[in-house]
């Protein structure tokens, strides 16, 4: 086991450089140079301008650049941004857990619905409950969710106003953010009613966020459902007079679940992707918005770091499901 | 002497074997349905649209559609905020849509396929090289990665296809190579080696017709995930620049009036989720068609 987490790390390796050369050189590719974009509209004489490019160390051979990039990021100094002057890092650790937050609640929703959803189709074949299901989960997983989130608002926070329509909890509380979780801290704080602001704040976002997932799970466990209920051991488990209850959730869901955690796990890239848009339409202060809000400013070291930092993300959990697969799969052993 | 008759039973062609499994899925054939009506009307949007798209008319402003009380039959969806049909540019933004799946499909499976065919038969430090480059466009969420390089390149949506594209191609290489090294140590392959075929015509002519099945279904896939990619990055003020009647820039330009005019933002959206839908129920029925796993008798 030791030997492929070791295996998996140095395939990292080479993938973490590419995607940090990748990062790098984007930037260049900009028409005008680093400097000329921080100025911006300012004249700036071609003697100043041979200054900055000297004292940002921009004269330089460009793999020297590279290097010293490398070696920055290396030591987590991922660029700071031209417009708060802020460091990369600092921006990205403070909104990451927003992120955190309604990714964690979407994959929960989507988990929670998803594999019932998908079991009870698959046990069900071909009756109109399989249809009505697996209809549904196409609806979904066809579902433009920038849409979709536009529609929630209309309804419900614009024709029953029962849910707000931005930002994560209503402005009316205030306390010291512990762990950057919202549903935490509003329960750290002790304010009656915190909490249920940061619930209703949340419902919308984690709803839209979810639909694809969701579609993808129920869809992934009635396959993986169909396959093993056509088992010689399910047919075994049954007639050995097991009742259904039995043979479906313990005999053939623990089979089928192995192909849907691969997929859950797979969700990661799909949810980040989906958090730029979701976060984007209720102003939640995530790295998804933050990304979508530098590219918009033209912060590209923002964007370069926030790249980077991302990447990374996803393959450090890409990783952890390989892992875990190889725990839950005991056919497969490395 | 009598005359026997013989009956000879033809085998049925590859086009009816495939419809008799297509068309016994049912939403496939209602997805083939929507998805030609769709491109009928798109095709013949000159025709077929009751205004110009792009035709402001001061006297309609945000008209309600013609089943609202204030609505007007000669604008069935009723009139955005400055008075253009929305039907209208619904049946243009088709063209834009189903345009943009065309190239974005069409660069991603050439490219793809080609890279893939490099790397599954050639294997080795080739097959590596591929692997990790293609690795490394996976570890960004497509979406963002999507986004960033319409940023460098300049929005519109020209290049919002090329960045779509770029994010889609991984899928076909990876698709491609796996197909290509079951294919390749297969005993047609190797009496067709043996009997002097060369490289290209191996790669081509030999390898690649039989490894289609697969592609094509990721391809009808990636058809409708590039019509959800192009509008979101419109959405997001990225891919088509205002006027152009595309779907996800009419939502963008339509979210300031959510809570006045519902029907600005429901009928784009649901035009995009129609057309997607219509496409993903095709593929599934392309799936259970060629498969040859899921083909019974």
């Amino acid at each position: 086991m030791l030997r492929f987490i070791f295996g998996r790390l140095a395939v990292l390796i080479p993938t973490f450089i590419g995607v940090s050369i990748i990062a790098f050189s984007f930037i260049r590719l900009l028409p005008g140079d680093p400097v000329m974009l921080m100025s911006g509209e300012r004249v700036m004489s071609p003697e100043r301008h041979a200054q900055l490019m000297a004292d940002l160390g921009l004269d330089r051979p460009i793999y020297i650049q590279y290097f010293d990039y490398l070696l920055n990021l290396l030591q987590g100094d991922f660029g700071s941004s031209i417009v708060t002057k802020r460091a990369v890092l600092t921006d990205f650790l403070q909104l990451f857990p927003a992120t955190i937050e309604l990714s964690l609640c979407a994959i929960i929703l989507a988990v929670c619905l998803g594999v019932p959803a998908g079991v009870l189709a698959a046990v069900k074949r071909g009756t109109w409950l399989d249809q009505t299901l697996m209809g549904t989960a196409l609806v979904g997983y066809s579902m433009p969710i920038f849409w979709w989130g536009l529609l929630l608002v209309i309804f419900f926070s614009g024709y029953l106003g029962w849910t707000p329509v931005s930002g994560r909890i209503s402005l009316m509380y205030f306390f010291p953010q512990v762990t950057g979780f919202m549903l935490i801290d509003s329960l750290i704080s002790g304010q009656a009613g915190a909490f249920k602001s940061a619930v209703t704040y949340l419902i919308l976002p984690t709803i839209v966020l979810a639909t694809i997932p969701l579609a993808v799970i129920a869809r992934q466990t009635r396959s993986a459902m169909l396959e093993v209920l056509g088992e010689d051991y399910v047919r075994t488990a049954r007639s050995k007079g097991l009742s259904p209850f039995r043979v479906i959730g313990i005999h053939a869901l623990r089979n089928a679940l192995i192909p849907v955690v691969t997929t859950i796990g797979l969700q990661v890239g799909v949810l980040l992707a989906g958090a730029i848009l979701t976060e984007t339409i209720f102003s939640w202060p995530g790295i998804g918005k933050w990304m979508v809000d530098s590219v918009f400013k033209r912060d590209y070291q923002v964007v370069q770091g926030g790249l980077m930092l991302i990447a990374a993300v996803i393959m450090v959990v890409n990783l952890i499901v390989d892992v875990l697969y190889g725990f839950i799969n005991p056919r497969i052993r490395y | 002497m009598t005359v026997v008759e013989l009956k000879t039973i033809t085998p049925p062609t590859g086009l009816a074997e495939f419809w008799f499994y297509f068309s016994r899925n049912k939403g496939a054939v209602i997805g083939l349905a929507v998805f030609l009506i769709i491109l009928f009307l798109a095709v013949s949007a000159m025709f077929a649209a009751p205004h110009s798209p792009s035709i402001q008319n001061r006297e309609v402003l945000l008209l309600p559609p013609a089943w609202v009380e204030g609505g007007r039959f000669t604008y069935f969806l009723g009139t955005d905020a400055v008075g253009r049909d929305i039907l209208s540019r619904l049946i243009y933004g088709a063209r834009f849509s189903l345009f943009i799946g065309v190239v974005v499909v069409s660069l991603s499976v050439v490219s793809g396929v080609l890279v893939g065919l490099i790397a599954g038969y050639f294997r080795g430090r080739t097959d590596t090289i591929i692997m990790r480059v293609m690795d490394i466009i996976l570890a960004f969420p497509s979406l963002l990665l999507a986004l960033v390089l319409v940023a460098v390149l300049g929005p519109g949506l020209l290049n919002a296809m090329i960045a779509i594209s770029l994010v889609n191609l991984p899928h076909f290489v990876r698709l491609t190579r796996a197909a290509v090294m079951t294919e390749r140590t297969k005993d047609y392959v190797i009496a067709s080696k043996v009997a002097g075929a060369g490289t290209l015509r191996l790669m081509f002519l030999t390898i690649l017709p039989n490894c289609l099945a697969p592609l094509i279904v990721q391809a009808t896939l990636a058809f409708s995930a590039a019509i959800l990619d192009a509008a979101a990055l419109g959405f997001l003020g990225m891919g088509a620049q205002p006027p152009t009647p595309e779907w996800g820039t009419m939502l963008a330009e339509a979210r300031e009036f959510i809570q006045r005019a519902w029907w600005v933002v429901t009928f784009p959206g649901l035009a995009i989720l129609i057309t997607v839908l219509a496409i993903n129920l095709m593929g599934d029925g392309l799936r259970d068609a060629l498969d040859p796993k899921l083909k019974r008798s």
